[in-house]
């Protein structure tokens, strides 16, 4: 497993070098001097913008310049934001929790719906309970998620007064009380997310398990006289589970888009919502960094599908 | 018949033997599994009713986008305003056929470079081997772990102000988001087309117009591609409903097209600080959206069923 683990690790190497080169070239093709807002500000010292222009090495060929640029973003050094006036390192790591912890919730959720309801269809093709789920599958991929939440915010806070539909990061209380509000103020922005995902993932499920559900093993395994119940999930699901994680990792910068549309709506403190904000305010060394911790993440969980993959189907760790 | 099970839970999945002894034309064909998909006809119904009355609502419904009327403020819908009206008095049904189109035109027009740019990487992938195969599928693995969001905003925030200043507010933003939607969208066609092209070249077809001398520009342009483009045109409907959401996202964030263009996705975001007092003022773009997302969806599903070639019904 450590061996696959390493090899994995050593395969993602490349795609995050790939996406360090894009996203470089895309700020180097920019027109006009990325930093030129900076020299307009007042509050930044001439000696920090003395610094940053050193740092993105704003005078060296463009090759150099990358290299740079890539070393400082492997040292941790991310720049200085300009708004906030903190180091941009630090202003990403007090976000990047919050942002973790509702896609995490929200992605379970997506899970949760997603595999029982997906495997029922499959299991009955063409009952009523199929029809019923893929239509509402297909309603809930399509409702973008800027509308959804603006829905929920409508009924559940406007209309029931039910929940708070800003976000609060400094919640009073502790123990309980705490728990509590925390919860209260996750539940639309988690359903909002994971409805979204779950309807999508549902198709998948159930069409990979469709797939499976009709090859010769799992006749035997029937006429063996093994339970309906026994052969769905101890022989189908496991096999048909492989191209879902695949897909699944696949569909993984869409959730992280999801995700910034989510905090943005109902103000969730998170790195989705502080790249809006830098973008609209210009703070370009935010807007990179986030960007790139974005790219990591994307890559993080692609590996994460690796694994997943490796533990599903026990012939590719061997290969 | 082991794998003859519509991929589509909504179609009927009844089949008619009669209609297979008669000899029809592909397009006859595939137009008669189509209509078996009830909802995907309803929403091609659905779909050109929009798209009829975006293009020509604004010559029937003469109020004007932006005329300002104070006395009108937040009205809930009337006869005399549809839809109602936004703070500024202006008449949402007005605008929202104004920006039906463009939010039409960027989803269609998205596609069509999507489909463009994953036709050509696909099609060189897939009939040249080795090397130039490798390089592009690595390409194209990058372009599907790149956090497209993020990147979309980013490339609009920079290039923005460029473009403007270059073709004008309106065209400006329109190419710009047209482009990098369709940028970022064609990754799955390519995938698509090369995995055809695979399978096709070496089937029988392709082999005789080899024997009989026929260069590689041919055999891909006349023998291979036309075989190849069922599954492409199914993922192309569907990516026009992505395209529309993404450029929906995009102006719902306040980064899409400026104020005076009033895409759907735009509305939204004007509309989204009056949701407690106006909620009219949501709800007709989103569910503009939302409908015309579905109806594509739909239409792709039919078109799925259609056209597979894989199926025989």
């Amino acid at each position: 497993m450590g061996h696959y683990l390493l090899r994995r690790l050593l395969i993602a190497l490349p795609s995050l070098l790939g996406i360090s080169v894009v996203l470089f070239t895309v700020l180097a093709l920019a027109p006009g001097d990325p930093f030129a807002e900076m020299a307009l500000n007042p509050n930044i010292p001439p000696e920090v913008q003395e610094n940053m222009r050193k740092q993105f090495g704003l005078d060296d060929p463009i090759w150099l310049r990358y290299f740079h640029w890539l070393f400082a973003m492997l040292h941790g050094n991310w720049g200085f934001s300009f708004i906030s006036r903190v180091d941009v390192d630090t202003l990403i790591w007090a976000r990047v929790p919050v942002t973790l912890a509702v896609i995490g919730a929200s992605q379970v959720l997506a899970l949760l719906i997603a595999l029982p309801v997906g495997i029922v269809s499959a299991a009955r093709p063409y009952s009523w309970f199929d029809r019923v789920a893929s239509t509402l599958a297909f309603v809930g991929f399509s409702l973008p998620t800027f509308f959804t939440g603006l829905l929920f915010i409508l009924l559940f806070s406007i209309k029931l007064d039910w929940l708070p539909f800003v976000f609060r990061a400094d919640i009073p209380g502790t123990g309980w009380a705490w728990w509590e509000a925390q919860i209260r103020q996750s539940i639309m922005p988690v359903l909002v997310l994971g409805l979204f995902q779950g309807a999508s993932w549902t198709r998948y499920v159930r069409s990979a398990v469709l797939d499976v559900i009709r090859l010769d093993y799992v006749t035997t395994a029937r006429s063996k006289g093994l339970r309906e119940r026994a052969v769905i999930l101890k022989h189908v699901v496991r096999n048909a589970l492989i191209p879902v994680v695949t897909l699944v990792a696949l569909t993984m910068p869409q959730v992280f888009g999801g995700a910034i549309v989510t905090e943005q709506i109902f103000r969730v403190p998170g790195i989705g919502s502080l790249l809006i904000d830098a973008i609209l305010r210009n703070d370009t060394p935010v807007v990179m960094a986030v960007t790139f911790v974005f790219s990591c993440l994307v890559i993080l969980f692609n590996l994460i599908a690796d694994l997943l993959y490796g533990w599903l189907d026990p012939r590719i760790s061997y290969r | 018949m082991a794998g003859s099970t519509p991929g589509s839970a909504i179609a009927s999945a009844a089949l008619a033997p009669a209609a297979r002894l008669r000899d029809v034309s592909p397009a006859a064909e595939a137009w008669r599994r189509f209509r078996r998909h009830k909802l995907a006809v309803i929403g091609l119904v659905v779909l050109i009713a929009m798209v009829l009355l975006v293009a020509f609502g604004p010559l029937v419904w003469k109020l004007q986008i932006n005329d300002i009327d104070f006395s009108a403020r937040l009205k809930t819908p009337t006869a005399a305003h549809p839809f109602g009206t936004d703070d500024l008095g202006q008449d949402i049904f007005a605008r929202m056929l104004y920006g039906g189109r463009i939010s039409l035109a960027v989803g269609l027009a998205a596609m069509l470079m999507a489909m463009l740019v994953g036709v050509t990487v696909g099609a060189i992938a897939g009939i040249s081997r080795g090397s130039i195969d490798a390089a592009l599928m690595w390409l194209t693995d990058l372009f599907l772990s790149l956090p497209q969001l993020p990147l979309l905003l980013i490339l609009i925030y920079l290039f923005r102000e460029a473009l403007k200043s270059a073709f004008g507010p309106e065209v400006g933003v329109f190419l710009l988001i047209v482009f990098v939607i369709g940028g970022f969208r064609w990754m799955p066609v390519a995938r698509l087309v090369r995995a055809q092209f695979f399978s096709l070249r070496e089937k029988e077809f392709v082999e005789a117009a080899r024997a009989l001398g026929a260069s590689t520009r041919r055999q891909v342009v006349r023998h291979i591609l036309p075989n190849s483009l069922g599954p492409v045109i199914v993922a192309g409907t569907i990516d026009v409903a992505a395209a529309i959401i993404a450029e929906s996202t995009l102006s719902f964030l306040g980064l899409g097209f400026p104020p005076d263009i009033p895409t759907w996705g735009r509305i939204l975001y004007d509309s989204k600080e009056y949701l407690d007092i106006a909620p009219h003022w949501a709800l007709f773009p989103g569910t503009a959206i939302f409908l015309a997302v579905l109806c594509i969806n739909f239409v792709g599903d039919g078109l799925r069923d259609a056209l597979d070639p894989r199926r025989v019904l």
